[in-house]
């Protein structure tokens, strides 16, 4: 396990020297985007449409955050990550055809998002749910938002990161999960628990 | 009759306490699931939440993003109150400029958000009555991280007892992670399939470590989080000895043929608040809360 600072644009070779377990601090752009992202990212690139920020080498991070207007200017309030898995029927395809680098959430993601981050060269970062205002502290500047209309927690939000984390490497690019191993000592752990219930 | 004005202003206040301040039980909990954890990753996780906790007090910012869909408990005792919906929903769409809240409301097939909070059927009111000389106002503001999770089981008798503890295994095996645990589960059991549910959720806003009257249910809350925390899902799902902070059950009288089992899963971020109002206009808050 190690520490590393980390600067976005994420290269290939800087998320694939990264192991599950790794601590990582980003400073860099960061992108918020969760399901209506999602949905709405792979039908505009099914259509041929061009989308309005560019993910590739970026980060997403599946969060909905509460943002405050102070004049002309947004201001980051809350933003802790969002349960991964409901995006895990979407995500090996985004890594696909977007290029990202990381994901950012909790909770982790499933084998299909494992593969992809295998294959095409991504990171899964956890980051503690609900950690909302220690996460915003890592958020410098609002660069803009779009997709606005989608609502405040489904928008595109531009974030500028100084030192976001601790982030853990829940996912790296070797096929590891801590999510996966935890759920397989869960699972060795269930005759116990199912003698102590008496069932 | 309590002014209107005075009701409203109360709901605000509750609404920005809720989601602030995290009540004293959930705090001493997370406190002791720290001091529990031996592993570096469960602690981490731990601090984390705990330094977050102690940063939105002194920011007076909410302590998670997910500031919820909002349920209100209103039990109304003898005194004159008028309007109620319109005042609960006028202080909720407040409270998200003011606070702010996260606009989460959405309409549930166009997805639009009217940006308020404030929908069809939402917030959530729940009237009860009293012989209080007091109108006491509740609010849980509920997040959907633990809400997806949450999970009905329609029993059949003969699954009895055992039934409900195999149902509490399945949901928390099912949740894993994705709630945020450590959760809390509100248990509840029999009545129907919505009144069950219903009892879950009511089950949540009983201080956490405060055992059911009846020695066969607390017992059954005793057993079900000595268990449940054998598993090693942990904080975050990422493994230790903290998955649950606690379990209160409710029941009611349900038919012969049935035994309807409900968990509502509440995350680590366990917000409610309280107010209670008199006729003279005083506003008292008696949750003990993290200053």
């Amino acid at each position: 396990m190690s520490e590393k600072r980390l600067t976005v644009p994420l290269s290939e070779d800087d998320v694939r020297a990264l192991d599950a377990g790794d601590i990582v601090y980003l400073d860099g752009i960061v992108y918020t985007g969760r399901d209506e992202v999602h949905i709405h990212a792979l039908e505009h690139a099914k259509e041929g449409k061009e989308i309005p920020v560019d993910f590739k080498d970026g980060v997403i991070f599946h969060c909905g955050p509460i943002m405050k207007k102070d004049g002309d200017k947004w201001v980051t309030v809350a933003a802790g990550p969002t349960t991964s898995s409901r995006m895990n029927s979407l995500e090996p395809e985004f890594i696909e055809k977007f290029g990202v680098r990381a994901v950012i959430g909790k909770g982790g993601m499933s084998a299909p998002t494992i593969e992809a981050c295998q294959k095409f060269g991504c990171v899964y970062f956890a980051i503690t749910g609900g950690a909302a205002v220690s996460i915003a502290k890592g958020v410098e500047d609002v660069l803009g938002v779009e997709w606005f209309e989608l609502g405040m927690p489904e928008a595109i939000w531009i974030l500028k990161t100084k030192n976001l984390g601790p982030l853990i490497v829940g996912i790296d690019t070797k096929g590891n999960s801590l999510f996966a191993d935890v759920d397989k000592e869960v699972e060795a752990n269930v005759p116990k628990v199912r003698e102590k219930l008496g069932i | 009759m309590i002014p209107e004005e005075k009701i409203k202003e109360a709901c605000v206040e509750i609404l920005r306490r809720s989601a602030t301040q995290l009540p004293m039980d959930a705090v001493n909990a997370l406190r002791r699931g720290y001091e529990n954890e031996t592993d570096d990753v469960p602690r981490m996780q731990l601090k984390a939440i705990l330094d977050n906790i102690d940063l939105a007090v002194k920011t007076g910012t909410p302590m998670c993003q997910d500031t919820g869909v909002h349920i209100f408990f209103v039990n109304i005792g003898k005194v004159d109150v008028n309007g109620l919906d319109s005042v609960i929903n006028e202080a909720v769409a407040e409270a998200t400029e003011s606070v702010p809240l996260r606009p989460n409301a959405v309409h549930p097939l166009t997805r639009k958000n009217p940006g308020t909070n404030v929908g069809v059927r939402m917030p959530y009111i729940n009237y009860h009555f009293s012989d209080n000389d007091y109108l006491e106002i509740g609010v849980m503001p509920k997040g959907a991280g633990s809400e997806n999770m949450s999970r009905l089981a329609m029993l059949t008798p003969a699954k009895g007892l055992k039934g409900i503890k195999e149902f509490a295994l399945e949901t928390m095996l099912n949740a894993g992670g994705k709630p945020c645990p450590p959760v809390i589960f509100g248990l509840g059991i029999g009545g129907s399939a919505d009144i069950a549910m219903h009892l879950g959720k009511q089950a949540l806003l009983r201080p956490l470590g405060e055992r059911h009257p009846e020695e066969e249910i607390a017992n059954l809350e005793r057993e079900i989080l000595a268990a449940i925390n054998d598993l090693g899902i942990g904080p975050m799902g990422m493994g230790g000895n903290t998955t649950l902070l606690g379990v209160s059950a409710e029941y009611a009288h349900c038919h012969t043929a049935s035994l309807p089992v409900a968990i509502n899963i509440q995350c680590w971020a366990a917000r409610r608040s309280l107010v209670r109002l008199y006729p003279d206009g005083l506003a008292e808050y008696p949750l003990e809360v993290i200053q």
